[in-house]
Protein backbone atom coordinates (compact mmCIF):
# COMPACT_ATOMS: atom_id res chain seq x y z
CA UNK A 1 0.00 0.00 0.00
CA UNK A 2 0.79 3.20 -0.73
CA UNK A 3 0.56 5.69 2.57
CA UNK A 4 1.53 9.58 2.47
CA UNK A 5 2.17 11.27 6.19
CA UNK A 6 1.83 15.04 6.25
CA UNK A 7 4.43 16.12 8.24
CA UNK A 8 4.23 19.61 10.17
CA UNK A 9 7.71 21.38 11.12
CA UNK A 10 6.57 23.85 14.13
CA UNK A 11 8.62 25.79 16.97
CA UNK A 12 9.80 23.80 19.81
CA UNK A 13 7.33 23.06 22.52
CA UNK A 14 9.20 25.03 24.51
CA UNK A 15 10.08 27.93 22.54
CA UNK A 16 9.90 31.92 24.27
CA UNK A 17 7.31 33.29 21.76
CA UNK A 18 7.70 37.28 20.86
CA UNK A 19 4.72 38.67 19.04
CA UNK A 20 6.06 39.78 15.48
CA UNK A 21 6.14 44.00 14.30
CA UNK A 22 2.83 43.60 12.48
CA UNK A 23 1.40 41.70 15.54
CA UNK A 24 -0.64 38.94 13.72
CA UNK A 25 1.61 36.55 14.45
CA UNK A 26 5.01 35.40 16.18
CA UNK A 27 8.71 36.19 15.11
CA UNK A 28 9.91 33.93 13.40
CA UNK A 29 14.04 34.60 13.64
CA UNK A 30 16.13 32.72 16.57
CA UNK A 31 13.39 29.91 16.46
CA UNK A 32 14.11 26.12 16.76
CA UNK A 33 12.06 23.86 15.31
CA UNK A 34 10.47 20.43 15.39
CA UNK A 35 7.91 17.36 14.14
CA UNK A 36 4.49 17.93 15.27
CA UNK A 37 3.98 15.56 18.25
CA UNK A 38 0.81 14.08 16.65
CA UNK A 39 2.68 13.94 13.13
CA UNK A 40 5.48 12.09 14.49
CA UNK A 41 2.76 9.43 15.79
CA UNK A 42 1.08 9.44 12.23
CA UNK A 43 4.65 8.88 10.39
CA UNK A 44 5.25 5.42 12.87
CA UNK A 45 1.63 4.75 12.33
CA UNK A 46 2.62 4.58 9.02
CA UNK A 47 5.79 2.74 8.98
CA UNK A 48 4.36 -0.21 10.84
CA UNK A 49 1.72 -0.23 8.18
CA UNK A 50 4.21 -0.87 5.78
CA UNK A 51 6.05 -3.62 7.84
CA UNK A 52 2.55 -5.38 7.83
CA UNK A 53 1.58 -4.85 4.47
CA UNK A 54 4.04 -3.64 2.71
CA UNK A 55 4.33 -0.86 0.09
CA UNK A 56 6.09 2.81 0.58
CA UNK A 57 5.58 5.91 2.65
CA UNK A 58 5.78 9.06 1.20
CA UNK A 59 6.39 11.99 4.02
CA UNK A 60 5.23 15.61 2.74
CA UNK A 61 5.76 18.69 4.32
CA UNK A 62 4.63 22.46 3.27
CA UNK A 63 6.80 24.89 4.13
CA UNK A 64 9.92 27.02 3.76
CA UNK A 65 13.23 25.38 3.08
CA UNK A 66 13.67 24.56 6.51
CA UNK A 67 10.90 21.98 6.41
CA UNK A 68 13.08 19.66 5.01
CA UNK A 69 14.90 18.42 8.32
CA UNK A 70 11.41 17.03 8.77
CA UNK A 71 11.40 14.99 5.71
CA UNK A 72 14.80 13.81 6.34
CA UNK A 73 14.14 13.07 9.90
CA UNK A 74 11.46 10.70 8.30
CA UNK A 75 13.85 9.97 5.56
CA UNK A 76 16.16 8.41 8.08
CA UNK A 77 13.18 6.62 10.53
CA UNK A 78 12.19 4.79 7.72
CA UNK A 79 10.15 6.69 4.96
CA UNK A 80 10.78 5.91 1.27
CA UNK A 81 10.97 9.57 0.04
CA UNK A 82 9.90 12.99 0.23
CA UNK A 83 7.57 15.56 -1.19
CA UNK A 84 8.38 19.27 0.02
CA UNK A 85 5.53 21.52 -0.96
CA UNK A 86 7.33 24.93 -1.09
CA UNK A 87 6.17 28.50 -2.92
CA UNK A 88 5.35 31.96 -1.46
CA UNK A 89 2.20 31.82 -2.55
CA UNK A 90 1.93 29.04 0.53
CA UNK A 91 3.59 31.19 3.49
CA UNK A 92 0.28 32.01 5.29
CA UNK A 93 -2.46 29.62 4.04
CA UNK A 94 -5.04 28.95 6.63
CA UNK A 95 -6.65 25.44 7.25
CA UNK A 96 -8.33 25.52 4.01
CA UNK A 97 -5.31 26.51 2.28
CA UNK A 98 -2.92 24.02 3.29
CA UNK A 99 -5.80 21.21 3.01
CA UNK A 100 -5.84 22.30 -0.72
CA UNK A 101 -2.22 22.16 -1.49
CA UNK A 102 -1.97 18.61 0.33
CA UNK A 103 -4.67 17.61 -1.55
CA UNK A 104 -3.78 18.81 -5.02
CA UNK A 105 -0.08 16.64 -4.18
CA UNK A 106 -2.18 13.81 -3.30
CA UNK A 107 -3.31 13.74 -5.90
CA UNK A 108 -0.30 13.13 -8.36
CA UNK A 109 0.42 9.93 -6.13
CA UNK A 110 -2.31 6.95 -6.29
CA UNK A 111 -2.16 6.48 -2.09
CA UNK A 112 -4.37 4.01 -0.75
CA UNK A 113 -4.06 6.03 2.65
CA UNK A 114 -3.16 9.55 3.67
CA UNK A 115 -2.22 10.33 7.45
CA UNK A 116 -2.10 13.70 9.23
CA UNK A 117 -1.80 14.34 13.00
CA UNK A 118 -5.55 15.52 14.54
CA UNK A 119 -3.50 18.69 15.24
CA UNK A 120 -0.91 21.20 15.14
CA UNK A 121 0.60 22.46 17.86
CA UNK A 122 1.20 25.84 17.09
CA UNK A 123 -2.14 26.98 14.62
CA UNK A 124 -4.20 24.35 15.90
CA UNK A 125 -6.91 24.06 13.80
CA UNK A 126 -7.66 20.44 13.79
CA UNK A 127 -8.97 20.75 10.27
CA UNK A 128 -6.09 20.38 7.19
CA UNK A 129 -6.76 16.35 7.43
CA UNK A 130 -10.50 17.02 6.77
CA UNK A 131 -10.59 19.74 4.36
CA UNK A 132 -8.07 17.72 2.45
CA UNK A 133 -10.09 14.65 2.47
CA UNK A 134 -13.09 16.75 1.17
CA UNK A 135 -10.96 18.38 -1.29
CA UNK A 136 -9.86 14.56 -2.36
CA UNK A 137 -13.73 13.15 -2.27
CA UNK A 138 -11.98 10.44 -0.03
CA UNK A 139 -13.50 9.37 3.07
CA UNK A 140 -11.92 10.00 6.31
CA UNK A 141 -12.10 9.22 10.08
CA UNK A 142 -10.47 11.60 12.62
CA UNK A 143 -8.84 10.74 16.31
CA UNK A 144 -7.96 7.58 15.26
CA UNK A 145 -6.23 5.30 17.90
CA UNK A 146 -5.89 1.86 16.07
CA UNK A 147 -5.74 0.99 11.99
CA UNK A 148 -6.10 -2.43 10.53
CA UNK A 149 -5.95 -2.88 6.96
CA UNK A 150 -8.04 -5.00 4.59
CA UNK A 151 -8.46 -5.69 0.57
CA UNK A 152 -9.82 -2.05 0.06
CA UNK A 153 -10.93 -0.87 2.94
CA UNK A 154 -9.62 -0.61 6.88
CA UNK A 155 -11.44 -0.55 10.10
CA UNK A 156 -9.88 2.21 12.70
CA UNK A 157 -10.77 2.82 16.22
CA UNK A 158 -11.83 6.51 17.29
CA UNK A 159 -11.41 7.82 20.74
CA UNK A 160 -14.36 9.91 21.67
CA UNK A 161 -15.38 12.00 24.31
CA UNK A 162 -15.09 10.89 28.33
CA UNK A 163 -13.22 7.80 27.72
CA UNK A 164 -15.22 6.26 24.79
CA UNK A 165 -13.84 4.69 21.69
CA UNK A 166 -15.73 3.46 18.38
CA UNK A 167 -14.42 1.23 15.31
CA UNK A 168 -15.57 2.93 12.20
CA UNK A 169 -15.32 0.37 8.69
CA UNK A 170 -14.44 3.10 5.66
CA UNK A 171 -12.77 1.89 2.27
CA UNK A 172 -10.15 2.95 0.76
CA UNK A 173 -8.68 5.39 -0.19
CA UNK A 174 -8.78 7.30 2.80
CA UNK A 175 -7.77 9.98 5.18
CA UNK A 176 -6.99 9.58 8.66
CA UNK A 177 -5.73 11.86 11.77
CA UNK A 178 -4.07 10.64 14.18
CA UNK A 179 -3.88 10.91 17.80
CA UNK A 180 -0.69 10.73 20.07
CA UNK A 181 -0.11 7.96 21.24
CA UNK A 182 -1.38 5.33 19.24
CA UNK A 183 1.96 3.59 19.20
CA UNK A 184 5.73 3.59 20.26
CA UNK A 185 7.87 6.34 18.73
CA UNK A 186 10.69 4.69 16.90
CA UNK A 187 14.19 6.82 16.48
CA UNK A 188 16.59 6.93 13.77
CA UNK A 189 19.68 4.57 13.60
CA UNK A 190 22.78 5.49 12.61
CA UNK A 191 22.20 3.28 9.66
CA UNK A 192 18.94 5.44 8.34
CA UNK A 193 20.37 8.60 8.87
CA UNK A 194 23.09 7.20 5.71
CA UNK A 195 20.30 5.45 3.95
CA UNK A 196 18.25 8.84 4.23
CA UNK A 197 20.45 10.87 2.11
CA UNK A 198 20.19 8.44 -0.81
CA UNK A 199 16.31 8.90 -0.59
CA UNK A 200 14.53 11.82 -3.38
CA UNK A 201 12.63 14.45 -1.61
CA UNK A 202 10.97 15.75 -4.49
CA UNK A 203 9.53 19.67 -4.74
CA UNK A 204 6.62 20.82 -6.01
CA UNK A 205 4.95 24.78 -6.17
CA UNK A 206 1.72 26.25 -7.05
CA UNK A 207 2.31 26.09 -10.66
CA UNK A 208 3.27 22.28 -10.69
CA UNK A 209 0.20 21.34 -8.23
CA UNK A 210 -2.07 23.78 -10.08
CA UNK A 211 -2.91 25.80 -7.98
CA UNK A 212 -4.35 28.95 -8.60
CA UNK A 213 -4.76 32.25 -6.18
CA UNK A 214 -8.30 31.48 -6.07
CA UNK A 215 -7.94 28.57 -4.33
CA UNK A 216 -5.05 29.94 -1.95
CA UNK A 217 -7.11 32.80 -1.38
CA UNK A 218 -7.59 33.05 2.70
CA UNK A 219 -11.29 32.67 4.29
CA UNK A 220 -10.27 33.44 7.94
CA UNK A 221 -7.22 35.86 8.84
CA UNK A 222 -5.46 36.49 12.12
CA UNK A 223 -6.25 40.24 13.08
CA UNK A 224 -3.94 40.01 16.01
CA UNK A 225 -2.13 38.02 18.54
CA UNK A 226 -1.74 38.86 22.15
CA UNK A 227 -0.60 37.28 25.34
CA UNK A 228 -4.05 36.11 26.88
CA UNK A 229 -4.83 38.17 30.08
CA UNK A 230 -4.81 36.79 33.72
CA UNK A 231 -8.23 35.89 35.37
CA UNK A 232 -7.44 34.45 38.43
CA UNK A 233 -5.34 36.04 41.72
CA UNK A 234 -2.54 33.56 41.18
CA UNK A 235 -0.05 34.28 44.20
CA UNK A 236 3.48 33.86 43.10
CA UNK A 237 6.00 32.75 45.99
CA UNK A 238 9.34 33.68 45.48
CA UNK A 239 12.74 33.19 46.53
CA UNK A 240 15.45 30.07 46.90
CA UNK A 241 13.91 26.23 46.29
CA UNK A 242 14.13 25.65 49.96
CA UNK A 243 12.27 29.13 50.96
CA UNK A 244 9.40 28.51 48.18
CA UNK A 245 8.84 25.06 49.57
CA UNK A 246 8.77 26.31 53.00
CA UNK A 247 6.18 29.24 52.20
CA UNK A 248 4.05 27.00 49.88
CA UNK A 249 3.55 24.44 52.46
CA UNK A 250 2.62 26.83 54.77
CA UNK A 251 -0.03 28.22 52.36
CA UNK A 252 -1.24 24.35 51.58
CA UNK A 253 -1.94 24.33 56.03
CA UNK A 254 -2.78 27.78 56.84
CA UNK A 255 -4.32 29.44 53.63
CA UNK A 256 -5.87 26.64 51.47
CA UNK A 257 -6.35 24.38 54.89
CA UNK A 258 -5.56 20.77 52.51
CA UNK A 259 -3.38 19.17 55.31
CA UNK B 1 -31.12 37.07 1.67
CA UNK B 2 -28.86 35.22 4.10
CA UNK B 3 -29.70 35.51 7.64
CA UNK B 4 -29.93 34.52 11.19
CA UNK B 5 -27.56 32.25 13.27
CA UNK B 6 -27.97 28.44 13.06
CA UNK B 7 -26.85 26.40 16.05
CA UNK B 8 -26.09 22.97 16.00
CA UNK B 9 -27.62 20.70 18.75
CA UNK B 10 -25.77 17.14 19.00
CA UNK B 11 -26.83 14.18 21.09
CA UNK B 12 -26.47 10.60 21.07
CA UNK B 13 -29.65 8.46 20.67
CA UNK B 14 -31.91 11.35 21.52
CA UNK B 15 -29.73 12.49 24.90
CA UNK B 16 -28.78 15.85 23.99
CA UNK B 17 -24.57 17.13 24.70
CA UNK B 18 -24.86 19.84 27.78
CA UNK B 19 -21.87 21.45 25.54
CA UNK B 20 -24.74 22.43 22.73
CA UNK B 21 -26.13 24.54 25.11
CA UNK B 22 -22.86 26.47 25.69
CA UNK B 23 -23.52 27.09 21.45
CA UNK B 24 -26.88 28.20 21.79
CA UNK B 25 -26.02 30.47 24.98
CA UNK B 26 -23.05 31.97 22.87
CA UNK B 27 -25.79 32.43 19.88
CA UNK B 28 -28.45 33.89 21.87
CA UNK B 29 -25.44 37.07 23.37
CA UNK B 30 -24.06 37.19 19.41
CA UNK B 31 -27.13 37.41 17.65
CA UNK B 32 -28.09 39.97 20.48
CA UNK B 33 -25.54 42.37 19.68
CA UNK B 34 -25.30 42.07 15.77
CA UNK B 35 -28.73 41.81 15.58
CA UNK B 36 -29.41 38.09 14.05
CA UNK B 37 -32.12 35.45 15.66
CA UNK B 38 -30.89 32.18 16.28
CA UNK B 39 -32.06 29.06 15.39
CA UNK B 40 -31.06 25.64 16.35
CA UNK B 41 -31.24 22.37 14.05
CA UNK B 42 -30.64 18.56 15.23
CA UNK B 43 -30.06 15.54 12.93
CA UNK B 44 -31.41 12.16 13.60
CA UNK B 45 -33.76 9.70 13.02
CA UNK B 46 -36.45 10.23 15.38
CA UNK B 47 -35.29 13.63 17.34
CA UNK B 48 -39.00 15.02 18.64
CA UNK B 49 -38.19 14.77 22.42
CA UNK B 50 -34.82 16.44 21.68
CA UNK B 51 -36.53 19.12 19.79
CA UNK B 52 -38.99 20.00 22.19
CA UNK B 53 -36.40 20.27 24.90
CA UNK B 54 -34.09 22.68 22.82
CA UNK B 55 -37.21 24.91 21.89
CA UNK B 56 -37.60 25.68 25.63
CA UNK B 57 -34.38 28.13 24.91
CA UNK B 58 -35.11 31.43 23.73
CA UNK B 59 -34.84 30.79 19.81
CA UNK B 60 -36.57 31.69 16.80
CA UNK B 61 -37.01 27.87 15.47
CA UNK B 62 -35.66 24.50 16.00
CA UNK B 63 -35.45 22.43 12.83
CA UNK B 64 -35.54 18.72 13.14
CA UNK B 65 -34.09 16.58 10.28
CA UNK B 66 -35.08 13.04 10.18
CA UNK B 67 -33.38 10.60 7.91
CA UNK B 68 -32.63 6.58 8.38
CA UNK B 69 -29.25 7.33 7.48
CA UNK B 70 -29.00 10.00 10.06
CA UNK B 71 -29.27 7.35 12.42
CA UNK B 72 -26.18 7.27 14.21
CA UNK B 73 -23.83 9.88 13.43
CA UNK B 74 -21.45 9.26 10.61
CA UNK B 75 -18.96 12.30 9.07
CA UNK B 76 -20.69 11.83 5.64
CA UNK B 77 -24.13 11.57 6.87
CA UNK B 78 -24.29 14.73 8.88
CA UNK B 79 -22.25 17.05 6.27
CA UNK B 80 -24.08 16.22 3.34
CA UNK B 81 -27.42 16.62 5.41
CA UNK B 82 -25.92 19.94 6.95
CA UNK B 83 -25.29 21.55 3.63
CA UNK B 84 -28.95 20.79 2.50
CA UNK B 85 -30.14 22.67 5.65
CA UNK B 86 -27.73 25.62 5.04
CA UNK B 87 -28.49 25.54 1.49
CA UNK B 88 -32.39 26.08 2.35
CA UNK B 89 -32.43 28.03 5.48
CA UNK B 90 -29.10 30.43 4.16
CA UNK B 91 -27.93 31.32 7.50
CA UNK B 92 -25.29 34.09 8.20
CA UNK B 93 -23.31 32.36 10.81
CA UNK B 94 -23.23 28.54 12.26
CA UNK B 95 -22.56 28.18 15.36
CA UNK B 96 -21.11 25.06 17.07
CA UNK B 97 -19.39 23.34 19.88
CA UNK B 98 -16.12 22.25 19.41
CA UNK B 99 -16.42 18.63 20.40
CA UNK B 100 -14.89 15.49 19.14
CA UNK B 101 -17.67 14.63 16.46
CA UNK B 102 -17.59 18.60 15.28
CA UNK B 103 -13.94 18.14 14.88
CA UNK B 104 -14.64 15.24 12.55
CA UNK B 105 -17.39 17.02 10.27
CA UNK B 106 -17.63 20.73 10.27
CA UNK B 107 -14.20 21.17 8.41
CA UNK B 108 -15.52 18.48 6.04
CA UNK B 109 -18.96 20.86 5.68
CA UNK B 110 -17.08 24.34 5.69
CA UNK B 111 -14.52 23.22 2.87
CA UNK B 112 -17.54 21.37 0.90
CA UNK B 113 -18.96 24.87 0.78
CA UNK B 114 -15.79 26.64 0.34
CA UNK B 115 -15.93 28.84 3.71
CA UNK B 116 -14.65 29.79 6.54
CA UNK B 117 -14.72 27.78 9.57
CA UNK B 118 -13.02 29.02 12.68
CA UNK B 119 -12.79 26.29 14.69
CA UNK B 120 -12.11 25.86 18.94
CA UNK B 121 -12.55 29.73 19.44
CA UNK B 122 -12.87 30.96 23.28
CA UNK B 123 -15.14 34.00 22.95
CA UNK B 124 -16.03 36.88 20.69
CA UNK B 125 -15.67 40.14 20.36
CA UNK B 126 -17.86 42.46 17.86
CA UNK B 127 -15.92 44.82 15.47
CA UNK B 128 -17.64 47.03 13.18
CA UNK B 129 -20.47 45.23 13.33
CA UNK B 130 -19.12 41.32 12.71
CA UNK B 131 -17.64 39.11 14.53
CA UNK B 132 -14.43 38.37 15.16
CA UNK B 133 -13.40 35.21 17.49
CA UNK B 134 -10.52 34.77 19.57
CA UNK B 135 -9.23 31.35 19.39
CA UNK B 136 -6.19 29.98 21.36
CA UNK B 137 -3.03 29.43 19.40
CA UNK B 138 0.40 27.75 20.27
CA UNK B 139 -1.85 25.32 22.84
CA UNK B 140 -3.23 28.49 24.70
CA UNK B 141 0.54 30.18 24.96
CA UNK B 142 -1.26 33.43 22.52
CA UNK B 143 -4.62 34.66 21.74
CA UNK B 144 -5.57 35.07 17.73
CA UNK B 145 -8.47 37.50 17.19
CA UNK B 146 -9.80 35.53 13.60
CA UNK B 147 -12.14 36.97 11.38
CA UNK B 148 -14.03 34.94 8.56
CA UNK B 149 -13.12 36.44 4.98
CA UNK B 150 -15.66 36.21 2.01
CA UNK B 151 -19.60 34.88 1.36
CA UNK B 152 -21.76 33.88 4.18
CA UNK B 153 -22.55 31.66 5.59
CA UNK B 154 -19.21 31.23 7.99
CA UNK B 155 -18.72 28.80 10.56
CA UNK B 156 -17.12 28.68 14.13
CA UNK B 157 -17.11 26.32 17.17
CA UNK B 158 -16.32 27.25 20.44
CA UNK B 159 -14.29 25.35 23.11
CA UNK B 160 -16.29 23.86 26.01
CA UNK B 161 -16.33 25.81 28.62
CA UNK B 162 -16.51 29.08 26.63
CA UNK B 163 -19.89 29.59 27.47
CA UNK B 164 -22.17 28.60 30.10
CA UNK B 165 -24.97 27.01 28.73
CA UNK B 166 -27.29 26.74 31.98
CA UNK B 167 -27.40 30.80 31.24
CA UNK B 168 -29.40 30.08 28.42
CA UNK B 169 -32.61 32.66 27.93
CA UNK B 170 -35.60 30.43 28.10
CA UNK B 171 -37.95 31.09 25.50
CA UNK B 172 -40.49 28.69 23.31
CA UNK B 173 -38.91 28.35 20.27
CA UNK B 174 -41.53 26.55 17.06
CA UNK B 175 -40.20 22.93 16.09
CA UNK B 176 -40.09 22.81 12.24
CA UNK B 177 -39.11 19.82 10.10
CA UNK B 178 -36.58 19.99 7.39
CA UNK B 179 -36.14 17.10 4.71
CA UNK B 180 -33.15 16.48 3.30
CA UNK B 181 -31.95 14.07 0.23
CA UNK B 182 -29.46 11.42 1.53
CA UNK B 183 -28.52 7.71 0.62
CA UNK B 184 -26.76 4.79 1.78
CA UNK B 185 -24.26 5.45 -1.32
CA UNK B 186 -22.84 9.16 0.10
CA UNK B 187 -21.74 7.29 3.46
CA UNK B 188 -18.66 5.86 3.76
CA UNK B 189 -18.28 5.27 7.42
CA UNK B 190 -19.82 2.12 9.02
CA UNK B 191 -19.98 2.94 12.52
CA UNK B 192 -19.93 -0.18 15.18
CA UNK B 193 -21.02 0.59 18.76
CA UNK B 194 -19.63 2.91 21.42
CA UNK B 195 -17.64 1.50 23.81
CA UNK B 196 -14.98 1.65 27.29
CA UNK B 197 -12.32 0.31 27.91
CA UNK B 198 -11.64 -2.37 30.65
CA UNK B 199 -12.39 -0.04 33.84
CA UNK B 200 -9.09 1.68 35.30
CA UNK B 201 -7.34 0.26 37.72
CA UNK B 202 -6.70 3.73 39.63
CA UNK B 203 -9.34 5.63 40.56
CA UNK B 204 -8.29 9.13 40.54
CA UNK B 205 -11.52 10.91 41.12
CA UNK B 206 -11.56 9.88 45.05
CA UNK B 207 -8.11 11.09 45.93
CA UNK B 208 -7.86 14.17 47.96
CA UNK B 209 -4.14 15.16 47.10
CA UNK B 210 -2.56 14.59 43.71
CA UNK B 211 0.59 15.39 42.34
CA UNK B 212 0.65 15.49 38.86
CA UNK B 213 3.73 15.63 36.05
CA UNK B 214 4.04 16.53 32.83
CA UNK B 215 6.77 16.96 29.94
CA UNK B 216 8.83 19.46 31.53
CA UNK B 217 10.81 16.34 33.35
CA UNK B 218 12.01 15.35 30.75
CA UNK B 219 12.81 11.62 31.01
CA UNK B 220 11.07 8.25 32.32
CA UNK B 221 14.16 8.26 35.02
CA UNK B 222 13.31 11.45 36.61
CA UNK B 223 9.75 10.56 37.29
CA UNK B 224 11.12 9.64 40.79
CA UNK B 225 11.72 12.53 42.16
CA UNK B 226 7.80 13.43 41.40
CA UNK B 227 7.15 9.99 42.93
CA UNK B 228 9.14 11.36 46.13
CA UNK B 229 7.60 13.70 46.40
CA UNK B 230 3.79 12.09 45.97
CA UNK B 231 4.76 9.62 49.00
CA UNK B 232 5.99 12.90 51.09
CA UNK B 233 2.84 14.88 50.82
CA UNK B 234 0.70 11.28 50.61
CA UNK B 235 -0.79 11.54 47.34
CA UNK B 236 -1.37 10.23 44.62
CA UNK B 237 0.68 10.38 40.96
CA UNK B 238 -0.85 11.61 38.12
CA UNK B 239 0.17 12.73 35.09
CA UNK B 240 -0.70 14.98 31.17
CA UNK B 241 -1.23 12.84 28.61
CA UNK B 242 2.46 12.82 26.58
CA UNK B 243 3.45 11.18 29.81
CA UNK B 244 1.07 8.39 29.27
CA UNK B 245 1.58 8.38 25.59
CA UNK B 246 5.68 7.40 26.09
CA UNK B 247 4.30 4.97 28.70
CA UNK B 248 5.96 6.38 31.40
CA UNK B 249 3.40 6.10 33.85
CA UNK B 250 0.34 4.12 32.82
CA UNK B 251 -3.10 5.26 30.90
CA UNK B 252 -5.29 5.41 33.98
CA UNK B 253 -3.12 7.99 35.71
CA UNK B 254 -4.15 10.52 32.70
CA UNK B 255 -5.70 13.81 33.61
CA UNK B 256 -7.66 15.41 31.05
CA UNK B 257 -10.29 15.67 28.26
CA UNK B 258 -9.00 11.99 26.80
CA UNK B 259 -8.48 10.78 30.86
CA UNK B 260 -9.35 11.20 34.19
CA UNK B 261 -11.32 14.32 35.62
CA UNK B 262 -10.79 15.28 39.14
CA UNK B 263 -11.35 17.45 42.01
CA UNK B 264 -8.97 16.68 44.64
CA UNK B 265 -8.54 19.39 47.55
CA UNK B 266 -4.86 19.52 46.11
CA UNK B 267 -3.55 19.53 42.77
CA UNK B 268 0.30 20.32 42.13
CA UNK B 269 0.99 20.42 39.11
CA UNK B 270 4.85 20.02 37.98
CA UNK B 271 6.18 20.75 34.61
CA UNK B 272 2.80 20.60 33.14
CA UNK B 273 2.25 23.64 30.44
CA UNK B 274 -2.03 23.59 30.92
CA UNK B 275 -3.17 22.84 27.44
CA UNK B 276 -6.80 23.05 27.43
CA UNK B 277 -7.14 19.11 27.04
CA UNK B 278 -5.24 19.05 30.38
CA UNK B 279 -7.32 22.05 32.29
CA UNK B 280 -10.83 20.51 32.07
CA UNK B 281 -9.67 17.26 33.55
CA UNK B 282 -8.04 19.42 36.81
CA UNK B 283 -9.26 22.81 36.86
CA UNK B 284 -12.10 21.85 39.05
CA UNK B 285 -9.49 21.01 42.27
CA UNK B 286 -9.95 23.08 45.26
CA UNK B 287 -6.78 24.24 45.28
CA UNK B 288 -4.09 24.67 42.13
CA UNK B 289 -0.15 24.67 42.43
CA UNK B 290 1.96 25.26 39.27
CA UNK B 291 5.50 24.73 39.09
CA UNK B 292 6.84 25.64 35.81
CA UNK B 293 9.81 27.34 34.55
CA UNK B 294 8.33 29.34 32.15
CA UNK B 295 6.18 32.21 33.74
CA UNK B 296 3.76 32.66 30.47
CA UNK B 297 2.50 28.96 30.79
CA UNK B 298 -1.18 28.56 30.75
CA UNK B 299 -1.33 26.75 33.63
CA UNK B 300 -0.60 29.58 35.64
CA UNK B 301 -3.80 30.86 34.74
CA UNK B 302 -5.81 28.24 36.71
CA UNK B 303 -3.43 28.10 39.59
CA UNK B 304 -3.94 29.31 42.79
CA UNK B 305 -0.30 29.15 44.00
CA UNK B 306 2.67 29.46 41.36
CA UNK B 307 6.72 28.82 41.66
CA UNK B 308 8.42 30.19 38.62
CA UNK B 309 11.34 27.68 38.42
CA UNK B 310 13.52 24.91 37.73
CA UNK B 311 11.40 21.47 38.89
CA UNK B 312 14.79 20.22 39.50
CA UNK B 313 15.79 22.38 42.25
CA UNK B 314 12.23 23.28 43.56
CA UNK B 315 10.53 19.50 43.47
CA UNK B 316 13.40 17.67 46.05
CA UNK B 317 13.34 20.97 48.26
CA UNK B 318 9.47 20.44 48.43
CA UNK B 319 9.95 16.62 49.25
CA UNK B 320 12.78 17.81 52.20
CA UNK B 321 10.66 20.37 53.30
CA UNK B 322 7.36 17.99 53.52
CA UNK B 323 9.69 15.30 55.03
CA UNK B 324 11.33 17.64 57.81
CA UNK B 325 7.72 18.37 58.94
CA UNK B 326 6.26 15.04 59.32
CA UNK B 327 8.35 14.59 62.10
C1 LIG C 1 -8.11 15.65 21.24
C2 LIG C 1 -7.02 15.84 22.24
C3 LIG C 1 -7.14 15.24 23.49
C4 LIG C 1 -6.14 15.42 24.45
N1 LIG C 1 -6.31 14.87 25.70
C5 LIG C 1 -5.42 15.18 26.68
C6 LIG C 1 -5.61 14.72 28.03
O1 LIG C 1 -6.58 14.02 28.36
N2 LIG C 1 -4.69 15.06 28.96
C7 LIG C 1 -3.59 15.84 28.67
O2 LIG C 1 -2.80 16.13 29.58
N3 LIG C 1 -3.38 16.27 27.41
C8 LIG C 1 -4.26 15.94 26.41
N4 LIG C 1 -4.01 16.38 25.14
C9 LIG C 1 -2.70 16.99 24.83
C10 LIG C 1 -2.60 18.46 25.20
O3 LIG C 1 -3.07 19.24 24.12
C11 LIG C 1 -1.14 18.84 25.47
O4 LIG C 1 -0.34 18.50 24.38
C12 LIG C 1 -0.56 18.18 26.72
O5 LIG C 1 -1.44 18.33 27.82
C13 LIG C 1 0.79 18.78 27.05
O6 LIG C 1 1.38 18.09 28.13
P1 LIG C 1 2.47 18.78 29.07
O7 LIG C 1 1.91 20.02 29.67
O8 LIG C 1 2.97 17.74 29.98
O9 LIG C 1 3.64 19.07 28.05
P2 LIG C 1 4.18 20.44 27.45
O10 LIG C 1 3.09 21.20 26.82
O11 LIG C 1 5.36 20.06 26.67
O12 LIG C 1 4.63 21.28 28.72
C14 LIG C 1 5.80 21.02 29.47
C15 LIG C 1 5.94 22.16 30.47
O13 LIG C 1 7.04 21.91 31.31
C16 LIG C 1 7.73 23.12 31.56
N5 LIG C 1 9.11 22.78 31.92
C17 LIG C 1 10.07 22.28 31.12
N6 LIG C 1 11.21 22.07 31.81
C18 LIG C 1 10.96 22.46 33.08
C19 LIG C 1 11.75 22.50 34.26
N7 LIG C 1 13.02 22.09 34.28
N8 LIG C 1 11.18 22.99 35.37
C20 LIG C 1 9.90 23.42 35.38
N9 LIG C 1 9.11 23.39 34.29
C21 LIG C 1 9.63 22.92 33.15
C22 LIG C 1 7.62 23.89 30.28
O14 LIG C 1 7.76 25.29 30.52
C23 LIG C 1 6.20 23.52 29.80
O15 LIG C 1 5.24 24.45 30.26
C24 LIG C 1 -4.99 16.19 24.15
C25 LIG C 1 -4.88 16.79 22.90
C26 LIG C 1 -5.88 16.62 21.95
C27 LIG C 1 -5.73 17.33 20.63
N1 LIG D 1 2.41 22.80 6.62
C1 LIG D 1 2.06 21.51 6.78
N2 LIG D 1 2.81 20.52 6.25
C2 LIG D 1 2.48 19.23 6.41
N3 LIG D 1 1.41 18.82 7.11
C3 LIG D 1 0.62 19.76 7.67
C4 LIG D 1 0.89 21.15 7.54
N4 LIG D 1 -0.06 21.84 8.21
C5 LIG D 1 -0.89 20.91 8.75
N5 LIG D 1 -0.48 19.67 8.42
C6 LIG D 1 -1.08 18.39 8.85
O1 LIG D 1 -2.40 18.61 9.30
C7 LIG D 1 -2.53 18.26 10.68
C8 LIG D 1 -3.54 19.14 11.35
O2 LIG D 1 -3.11 20.48 11.36
P1 LIG D 1 -4.08 21.68 11.75
O3 LIG D 1 -5.28 21.57 10.88
O4 LIG D 1 -3.27 22.92 11.52
O5 LIG D 1 -4.42 21.48 13.20
C9 LIG D 1 -1.13 18.33 11.23
O6 LIG D 1 -1.00 17.49 12.35
C10 LIG D 1 -0.30 17.84 10.04
O7 LIG D 1 -0.29 16.44 9.96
Amino acid sequence: MKIIVCLKQVPKNDSILRISETGDWIQDRDLTYEINESDAYALEEALQLKEKHGGEVIALSLGPARVQSVIKEALARGADRGLHLEDPAFDKLDAFGIGAVIAAAAKTEQFDLLLTGLQSDDFGFAQTGVVAAELLGAPHATIVMAVEVAEGSMRVKRELESGYFQWVTLPSPAVLTIQSGINTLRYATLKGIMAAKKKEIKKLDAAALGLDSNVLAPKQQIRRVYFPQKTKLTEMLEGSPSEVAAKLLDRLANEARVF
Amino acid sequence: MASGILVFIEHVDGKINRASYEAVRAAQLLGAEIGQTASAVIFGESVSDAAAEVASRKLERVYTVENQWLKSYTADGYAQAFRQVIEQLQPTLVLLCHTYEVRDFAPKLAAALNRAFIGDCIGYKVEDGAPVFTRQVFQGKLSADVVAVGDAPHFASFQIGSFRGEECEAGAAEVSAISVNLDADIIRQQPEERFKEAKAAVDLTQAPLIVSVGRGIKEEKNIEIVRKLAEALGAEIAASRPICDNEWLPMDRQIGSSGQTVSPKLYLAVGISGAIQHLVGMKGARTIVAINKDPEAPIFEVADYGIVGDLFEIVPALTAEAEKRKR
